[in-house]
């Protein structure tokens, strides 16, 4: 082709350079705009965090019920009381009733002295939140609090981290300084194991039946959109459905009461094996998508060749199909799973207990979780539970973290393995 | 034509005649949903002789081929009238199993689709799953031999089959088919995704394949037809898209003296 013709099909240079610098100018416009998105996005995020991490780290200033000079003369802190002292003081001091139970978990002239004085801190010095700060007044903001403090007689400010070893091990307690969130934990974990017995081989089976098995016909098809309405259906509908199914019609069955025989139960039906199928019914549709998107990944050639050899349709999807969308399917289903680990409004519906202290010890017991423990401190007026549910908004965050990042492990590794038996 | 009572086994009786081919199509019609892919197909295979299919895309090769070992039927709304008939039994017997069937029709494809498993196991499952009750590693030797594939593969037999050069996977892919005992195999353009030199070392494996195995293979490649074929099946597409067979033969004869006008312009290159 000659230039003339050229000029023809594209017009002069300077028409080619108008319209190349018009073409440029479109791609750089629509880069700022995805950059600006991402920038936002970010800047939210960060913004999350920092709020978080701000309430969980700060000052607290307390006031002790007893001061501990009252207790040793001249001693205005427990850590500087002799081994003697602690012992003298927590047998004078503790009453009859905790002294038993101190006793009867470890005897006193076994603990160690920081147990001791963890001991006296508890249940005789009483220390008691008047105000909190978070991170940032901490840091920057220091005259405030000196100033909150020379106005509140006997007011001492400590530096707290919300989120320590007895937070973790911790029950419920009406005191924000003991109370901790293992109860809650131990919940999370046993309705996120009812979840997964009872969602994952059903999701799994369904996503199966649907793409390997189900005909295309007209009710397959209503079926399918079902599920895909049903993923987005708001939780708390859920909750209810719970609510009226699990807890109330299914009582005998969710109380423990058929199976177990347990009479007296308190639970009614409120119980983790209600929490777990519930929360098993709301992620039921997200593993089934998730599922037959895996099986659609896998190449028809590779179903092929297993039917060419006469494999029967089980012996293809249980052979072929199935190894090569395990990894998927795998992922899918934890990713689903940190949803449910995450659900509040379905748990509070169902009747999720607000204050327990006792460890589930089945699926049959009363229960709480993580996130529900969070809505219920974050709800109370003061302060100090503000700074709980940070605290427990962090453990939470590690938690669904650990989930996702084992997600991402488990696929690559799976991925390896393929790749080198392949 | 006459068809044989039903029986499981279909055995194969007859002499390697005319009288009695291993396959035979009767009037076949197939379509996908409303749309008639081919019409009126009758041919007849002989046992131990290679048949091409060629004509132009679309116009039916692999749909015939793939309904004879009944692969059509994993294809939702795929249907077909007439007869195919295998050994004299009818194989749309409402009673016959697709899943036997194909263990004794074996099917090679276009595109090298060896499992993602290991060399070995990819000849050993088939075998499996299909009840083989002799020596495994003598199986998995003698099918790598006949698709003459042993001396390059057998150090690293427990290696991933996907590490084969695509030449490779293909002979794979026809060891894997031999290693369940099949009578026929389909070949659906088995050498077009692949370079000359492997295309060569596939069509000299087809021939030495034809004393034993029953082979039909669908070609692009009027070259490979002519060398490798014994009788060829000239496709061609009404205006319809629905696909016929405009001629079928000897293959000197289709190729040196065809009956057909449009078979001779066909295979001269004029159009396809
Ligand atoms: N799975 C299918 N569903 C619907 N139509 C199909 C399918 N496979 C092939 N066809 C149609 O059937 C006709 C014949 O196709 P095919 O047998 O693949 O031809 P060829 O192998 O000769 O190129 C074509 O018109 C094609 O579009
Ligand atoms: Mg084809």
């Amino acid at each position: 082709m000659n230039s003339m013709n050229h000029v023809v099909q594209f017009g002069t240079e300077e028409d080619v350079q108008v319209l190349m610098e018009k073409r440029r100018h479109n791609g750089t416009l629509w880069q700022a705009v995805f950059m600006f998105s991402v920038s936002l996005a970010m800047l939210f995020l960060i913004m999350l965090i920092f709020s978080v991490v701000n309430t969980t780290f700060g000052y607290v200033v307390l006031v002790n019920e007893v001061e501990s000079s009252t207790l040793i003369a001249q001693k205005d802190s427990v850590s500087s009381f002799t081994r003697a002292e602690l012992e003298q003081v927590a047998f004078s001091r503790l009453s009859a009733g905790i002294l038993r139970r101190v006793e009867y978990e470890k005897p006193i002239a076994d603990r160690s002295d920081e147990e001791l004085i963890a001991l006296i801190e508890q249940y005789i010095i009483k220390p008691k939140v008047r105000k909190t700060w978070g991170l940032w007044d901490s840091l920057f903001n220091k005259i405030e609090i000196d100033r909150y403090m020379a106005e509140n007689e006997g007011s001492y400010a400590v530096f707290r981290s919300w989120v320590n070893s007895s937070f973790l091990v911790a029950d419920q307690s009406s005191d924000p300084l003991n109370a901790g969130i293992r109860t809650a934990l131990f919940g999370s974990l046993w309705i996120i194991l009812v979840t997964l017995v009872f969602a994952f081989p059903i999701g799994v089976g369904a996503a199966i039946y649907l793409e390997e098995y189900a005909k295309d016909n007209r009710f397959n098809r209503a079926l399918q959109l079902n599920i895909f309405n049903l993923s987005a259906v708001p939780s708390i509908i859920y909750g209810l459905l719970g609510l009226a199914v699990f807890v109330r019609a299914m009582e005998p069955i969710t109380s423990g009461a058929l199976i177990l025989g347990i009479e007296d139960s308190t639970a009614n039906g409120r119980t983790i094996l209600s929490g777990g199928l519930t929360l098993g019914l709301l992620v039921l549709p997200i593993i089934i998508i998730n599922t037959q998107e895996a099986l659609k990944a896998v190449p028809d050639s590779l179903r092929m060749s297993s039917y060419g050899v006469g494999a029967t349709k089980w012996q293809t999807v249980w052979n072929h199909v199935l190894p090569a969308s395990f990894d998927r399917i795998l992922t899918g289903t934890i990713l689903a799973l940190s949803r449910a680990f995450g659900e509040t409004a379905p748990l509070v519906v169902i009747g999720a207990s607000t204050f327990i202290s006792i460890d589930p010890s089945g699926i049959f017991s009363k229960f709480t979780t993580l996130p529900t423990q969070i809505y219920q401190w974050s709800a109370r007026p003061q302060g100090a539970y503000r700074n709980l549910a940070s605290a427990a908004i962090v453990c939470l965050l590690i938690l669904l973290l650990i989930m996702n990042s084992t997600a991402i492990y488990l696929r690559a590794r799976i991925n390896r393995k393929k790749r080198l038996e392949a | 034509m006459s068809v044989k009572a039903y029986e499981v086994n279909m055995p194969f009786v007859g002499a390697k005649s005319a009288e009695n081919p291993i396959i035979e199509m009767k009037d076949v019609d197939i379509y996908y949903g409303d749309f008639q892919a081919v019409k009126k197909i009758s041919m007849e295979i002989l046992e131990r002789h290679i048949t091409a299919f060629i004509g132009p895309s679309g116009c039916g090769k692999s749909t015939v081929l793939r309904s004879i070992n009944r692969m059509n039927d994993l294809i939702p709304n795929a249907r077909l009238e007439g007869y195919v008939l295998f050994n004299g039994y009818d194989l749309y017997d409402e009673r016959v199993d697709p899943v036997l069937i194909r263990r004794r029709i074996g099917m090679v494809f276009q595109k090298p689709n060896p499992f993602p498993k290991s060399i070995y196991e990819n000849i050993a499952w088939g075998a499996r799953i299909n009840g083989y009750k002799g020596d495994m590693d003598e199986l998995v030797q003698t099918s790598l031999q006949s698709a003459a594939l042993w001396d390059e593969v057998k150090d690293k037999l427990k290696k991933g089959a996907l590490q084969l050069s695509g030449g490779q996977q293909q002979r794979l892919c026809i060891a894997r088919a031999l290693a369940v005992f099949p009578e026929i195999i389909l070949m659906d353009e088995p050498a077009s995704a692949l370079d000359p030199i492997a295309t060569g070392r596939i069509e000299e494996l087809i021939l030495d394949l034809k004393t034993k195995y029953t082979i039909i293979i669908v070609t692009h490649n009027m070259g490979q037809a002519s060398r490798l074929s014994d009788y060829t099946a000239f496709f061609m597409v009404d205006e319809n898209r629905t696909g016929y067979l405009e001629e079928f033969g000897d293959t000197e004869q289709v190729f040196l003296n065809p009956r057909n006008k449009k078979t001779e312009e066909y295979i001269s290159g004029k159009f396809g």
